[in-house]
């Protein structure tokens, strides 16, 4: 991949300088442009498609200090089954769990084409040192893991050390690469960087991490670890979503998108294809370039997808809770 | 509150009178209560007897609701405020009976001061997105730079409520701070509160967020003070505060240099203060005593 | 095929109950012509014709103007201001109430999409009225004297690109302040206005405060020419409201007019690239381009010329033309045929004169009147589509390099009605907004109207302010 400045080691200032040339983005405008977009009424057979694709993107997510092996268990089984009552439901995009997890989320999902996403690196603050944060990506991907979710340090990021948590994802992106146990469909594992955009507040941070994350090696950029109020918004994916298209553009690489936590209806998730259809463009359409992260959205997803084919309201004694 | 008017060998269903705070009817924390009657002496309710502790809450909820209250458009405040006039208008005949009972007055004098309250909220409805018009200002400096002013709301405003006028006074008081974006905690007329009781019911059920007005029940010279001295209250308007009492709330008030409203009359000038005249028009004096000015600089050039 | 095709998503016509014909409003009722003219009003979306429409003659004018005027002597002026202040406060709330009901009307009548009456003309309209209700009692404070009068009967005549919009612009700063009014509404779009009637009858305002007269230029120019009208307002061409001005000239009446323009959108280099694009296309495409202060022009510094054009035309590719009544259309239908062909002829004069013409690739409807979203390239100063008022979906774009040069290039035009600037830098903002001779300035936004805001043009785009305590000035004697 070619990148517009030199970025290497020892080059921070032309990093930050880069960063910091890039075009604002007015707050005002930017929102209003999710709005409308939010605006836009998406019934019959494009609702149909939307559900369907919708779900076909969900990355089911258990990520509690709670979870056990039953939990995990039973969330495999529903991102293979989504429906009980319907067959013809789509399968979810991936399964994501703590790295302790994954090789059971690994094992319940053999061969079902399902991805395997493990969070690491000390998720989700990401306060530790980098030999930490390097052991727990490796330790993710050795359990069969196929895609890593790894989070930037929001405090270097912050404080404008920049060349650091660049750094941080080139030295992550490099173990996920060079993984001897990989086992999954792709050529390697894949790495999501997320940039907890709750915590960097302002869409001129949200885009300045997502070029950051992109120059060093992202496969994906995602939202938010979840556990951090403002989770995903339509205006940060939209800035997200236009990053992704320009970098494409000027480096000829496709990065994906992921949005997770905060989205729970089925009105939401299609408000965000609707986002990337009109943003990025029909290309990033596909579960390999658009992600959602969520849980109880599926049920909802499930839910308005049998109203379409039966007609009438449903409940959620229909739908199982995981 | 005398039997309202029911059929003849039917008991009325009685109204209990509670206090109003962060959206919510609690009775008083200290489980006291207090006998309200009509202007002949004959028994109306009991009202809460509201505690320090009461009080307290009350600006708690206010300070919570600030936030959302200033940062809401002036076109919104001004819709809110307009449905409260929607409802009050509703319940037109509930209010002239209750003023009647609580003030002793005629029919028509009743329905007079119910209706100049109801518009009186109407006229304050409509200063939400103008009172910046009128009081903000470019100014030409001399240099190369824009300069504008800004009237913001002060934050939470205590008010001590009129004695005598249970409602078109207590609308008058009240109405000006939250239309220029503070949130108020209301002390209600010790003698006639229930007329501002009802007046809460119909905050309840309006579009104006929990906090935004909270209104207190009791002696006012039990609980004023602790709102005098209430070091997270930006201002108080000591209209309702007896004389000698309101010298020594101002004094208290001091500590943390609220602003100060008194009442249109010198308080120092006559043993009998002459009571404001509710009836005439309001002018700005309120609504500019709970606006800061901000002042704000930026250069011109390329 | 695109992946994720929008299906239909038409907005009911279900709720709206159109006549077969209206009559005149006048004096609080409905009337037909004095010698039982009308026309028909069409969609210009489909070509159907939606109603048939009185034609005002000059006796009805008569008849109209003298119900004002009682209305005002015995009425009106006699009121207390705060009661009028609450008819004006109910008007409003009933357009709250019937708002969905406008706004499919608006977009039937008009041929704008729906999206854009039913999200910005119709709750701007209850805005207005709703923001003047509060003006009336308080006259006092608006900077104009402890006692302002009013100044009796007002002649107003509005266009066809917002109708319901600049019917409030005009009446309910006309009502607030104490007078009556006599309003005339475009021939292609009286519609709302005779609903607005209704609404009048619903909230029981007086007869005569408000009458609305249907007609076409003969029925206008009898209005403004009227010598029992105290007050003329006009909204519309430059050439007409010239024609105004002269005919008003011997007389006494106060006029306010706003006209066309022919707006520059100044993008810099530094400016926030997404949100200038989406000014860009809200300037220009917003309304088909039927925009009085649209930025038409759009002068973007040269050296982010490429990145800037590149980012629009793929921006534009995702504009949806069609049906106005589904709630996904973005562009909707030209107004009327004639404007179709100004629109059409003006760009071939463009084309004619040099300049580069793009459009995204857009199927147009076979039936009623459509235009494709259009920029012309290459285009400076000299051309006739850089000077001349479209009044359509078209955009041309020039170069500049300093802010001095856009300055120049951006008042280098005898309108003068708005302006937007695109840069991130504050300074900078406030030196263009200094030396721009506009009425509006927008900056890093653009087509931002609000009740409070005063809006009117510099030069040939007119006098007078509209909203905002400067609104006032116009209704009032001062």
């Amino acid at each position: 991949m070619s990148a517009p400045v030199d970025i290497r080691a020892g080059a921070g200032s032309s990093l930050r300088e880069f960063l910091h040339g890039l075009p604002g983005v007015d707050q005002v405008g930017a929102e209003a442009r999710a709005a409308m977009l939010a605006s836009r009424s998406i019934k019959t057979t494009a609702k149909q498609w939307a559900l369907d694709m919708a779900i076909s993107m969900i990355d089911l997510t258990t990520l509690e200090g709670q979870d056990t092996p039953g939990k995990v268990r039973a969330i495999c089984a529903k991102a293979k089954r989504p429906d009980p009552a319907d067959p013809t439901a789509p399968q979810v995009a991936a399964v994501c769990v703590y790295p302790d997890l994954a090789h059971l989320a690994a094992a319940e999902v053999r061969g079902t084409g399902i991805h395997v996403a493990s969070v690491a690196t000390a998720f989700p603050s990401g306060r530790t040192s980098l030999e930490v944060k390097l052991a727990d990506a490796k330790y993710a991907i050795d359990a069969g893991a196929d895609e890593v979710d790894m989070v930037i340090d929001r405090g270097a990021f912050l404080a404008g050390d920049y060349q650091l948590v660049y750094d941080e994802i080139a030295a992550v992106r490099e173990v996920v690469e060079s993984s001897a146990t990989f086992s999954g469909s792709a050529g390697r594992a894949h790495l999501k960087v997320i940039l907890e955009t709750g915590e960097l507040v302002t869409l001129d941070n949200v885009r300045r991490a997502s070029w950051l994350a992109m120059l060093a090696g992202a496969d994906f950029i995602k939202t938010s670890t979840g556990k951090v109020s403002p989770a995903a918004t339509l205006p940060v994916t939209l800035v997200m979503l236009e990053a992704v298209r320009d970098f494409r553009a000027t480096h000829g690489r496709q990065v994906g998108v992921k949005p997770a936590g905060g989205i729970r209806t089925a009105k939401d998730a299609i408000r965000y294809l609707v986002l990337v259809n009109e943003t990025a463009g029909e290309d990033w359409l596909d579960p390999d370039w658009f992600r959602i992260g969520a849980s109880s959205l599926l049920n909802d997803l499930l839910m308005q997808r049998t109203k379409l084919a039966t007609g009438r309201y449903s409940g959620p004694d229909y739908f199982t809770l995981d | 509150m005398s039997d309202t008017a029911t059929a003849p060998g039917r008991l009325a269903v009685r109204k209990t009178y509670k206090l109003y705070i962060g959206g919510a009817f609690p009775r008083s924390e200290s489980g006291r209560s207090y006998v309200v009657t009509d202007h002949k002496g004959g028994f109306l309710a009991n009202a809460a007897l509201a505690s320090r502790k009461d009080a307290r809450d009350a600006v708690v909820a206010a300070r919570r609701a600030f936030a959302g209250w200033s940062a809401a458009t002036a076109y919104n405040r001004g819709q809110v405020l307009y449905r409260v006039a929607e409802l009050l208008e509703g319940r037109r005949a509930q209010f002239i009976a209750e003023v009647r009972a609580a003030e002793g007055l005629g029919a028509r004098q009743g329905e007079a001061v119910v209706d100049a309250a109801i518009d009186r909220w109407v006229w304050y409805a409509g200063w939400a997105d103008k009172i910046a018009q009128v009081r903000g200002a470019s100014n030409p400096v001399a240099g190369p730079f824009f300069n504008f002013s800004l009237p913001e709301p002060t934050g939470v405003v205590a008010v001590i409520a009129p004695e005598a006028s249970s409602l078109l006074g207590f609308v008058s008081v009240v109405a000006p701070a939250v239309v220029t974006g503070n949130t108020v905690v209301a002390l209600a007329s010790e003698r006639c509160p229930l007329p501002a009781v009802s007046l809460t019911e119909v905050l309840a059920t309006s579009d104006v967020p929990g906090g935004v007005i909270n209104v207190l029940t009791g002696r006012t010279a039990e609980v004023a003070p602790w709102l005098a001295s209430h070091m997270d209250v930006n201002a108080i308007d000591l209209t309702g505060a007896p004389d000698s009492l309101a010298d020594d709330l101002a004094v208290a008030a001091a500590e943390n240099l609220k602003r100060v409203v008194r009442p249109a009359a010198e308080a120092r000038a006559a043993e009998a203060r002459a009571a404001e005249d509710w009836t005439q028009p309001p002018g700005l004096k309120r609504m500019l005593a709970y606006l800061e000015t901000k002042t704000v600089w930026h250069p011109t050039g390329t | 095929m695109p992946k994720f095709e929008y299906a239909p998503a038409p907005e009911s016509r279900a709720i709206v109950s159109l006549r077969e014909s209206y009559g005149l409003f006048i004096n609080g009722e409905f009337t037909p012509s004095a010698d039982g003219r009308a026309f028909k009003t069409i969609s210009p979306a489909t070509e159907e014709v939606l109603a048939e429409v009185a034609e005002a003659s000059p006796a009805d004018v008569d008849r109209a103007v003298a119900a004002a005027r009682r209305a005002y002597e015995r009425t009106w002026s006699v009121l207390p201001a705060r009661e009028r202040g609450k008819y004006l406060f109910r008007i409003a709330r009933i357009i709250q109430e019937r708002s969905r009901e406008l706004a499919v009307l608006e977009s039937l009548d008009n041929g704008k999409p729906i999206r854009e009456s039913r999200d910005v003309d119709i709750p701007l309209v209850a805005a207005h009225f709703f923001y003047h209700a509060g003006w009336a009692d308080k006259l006092e404070y608006a900077g104009y004297g402890p006692a302002p009068k009013p100044l009796g009967v007002a002649g107003q005549v509005i266009p066809w690109n917002f109708p319901l919009l600049m019917l409030a612009w005009k009446i309910a700063p006309a009502l607030a302040c104490g007078n009556t009014v006599v309003l005339k509404p475009a021939e292609t779009t009286p519609l709302t206005a005779l609903t607005f009637a209704e609404i009048c009858q619903q909230a029981d305002l007086p007869p005569g405060v408000v009458n609305i007269l249907t007609g076409a230029g003969d029925t206008g120019k009898a209005l403004v020419t009227h010598p029992g009208i105290d007050k003329v307002a006009f909204t519309g061409s430059t050439e007409v409201g010239k024609e105004i001005a002269r005919d008003c000239a011997p007389t006494r009446k106060k006029v306010t007019l706003e006209l066309g323009g022919k707006a520059a959108n100044i993008v810099f280099e530094d400016a926030p690239v997404d949100q200038a694009v989406e000014g860009i296309v809200n300037g220009i495409f917003f309304n088909q381009g039927h925009v009085c202060c649209a930025g038409s022009r759009l002068l973007v510094q040269e050296s982010v010329y490429d990145q800037v054009l590149a980012s629009l035309q793929r921006r534009l590719a995702t504009l949806r033309l069609g049906d106005p009544l589904d709630k996904n259309t973005d562009v909707g239908a030209i107004n009327s045929a004639a404007q179709l062909a100004k629109i059409r002829e003006l760009s071939e004069v463009g084309e004619a004169e040099g300049a580069q013409r793009w459009s995204p690739p857009c199927e147009l409807p076979v039936k009623g009147f459509w235009f494709p979203p259009t920029v012309f390239t290459g285009v400076s100063q000299a051309h006739r589509i850089a000077r001349e008022e479209i009044f359509g979906p078209v955009l041309s774009v020039l170069t500049f390099r300093t802010p001095a040069e856009a300055v120049e290039k951006a008042n280098n035009t005898p309108y003068g009605l708005s302006a937007g600037v695109w840069t991130d830098k504050g300074s900078r903002i406030l030196w263009m907004a200094a030396r721009l001779r506009a009425g509006v300035v927008w900056a890093n936004t653009f087509n931002k109207f609000d009740p409070s805001s005063p809006f009117g043009g510099y030069k040939e785009s007119g006098y007078g302010r509209e909203g905002g305590r400067h609104g006032l000035e116009a209704y009032l004697d001062v």
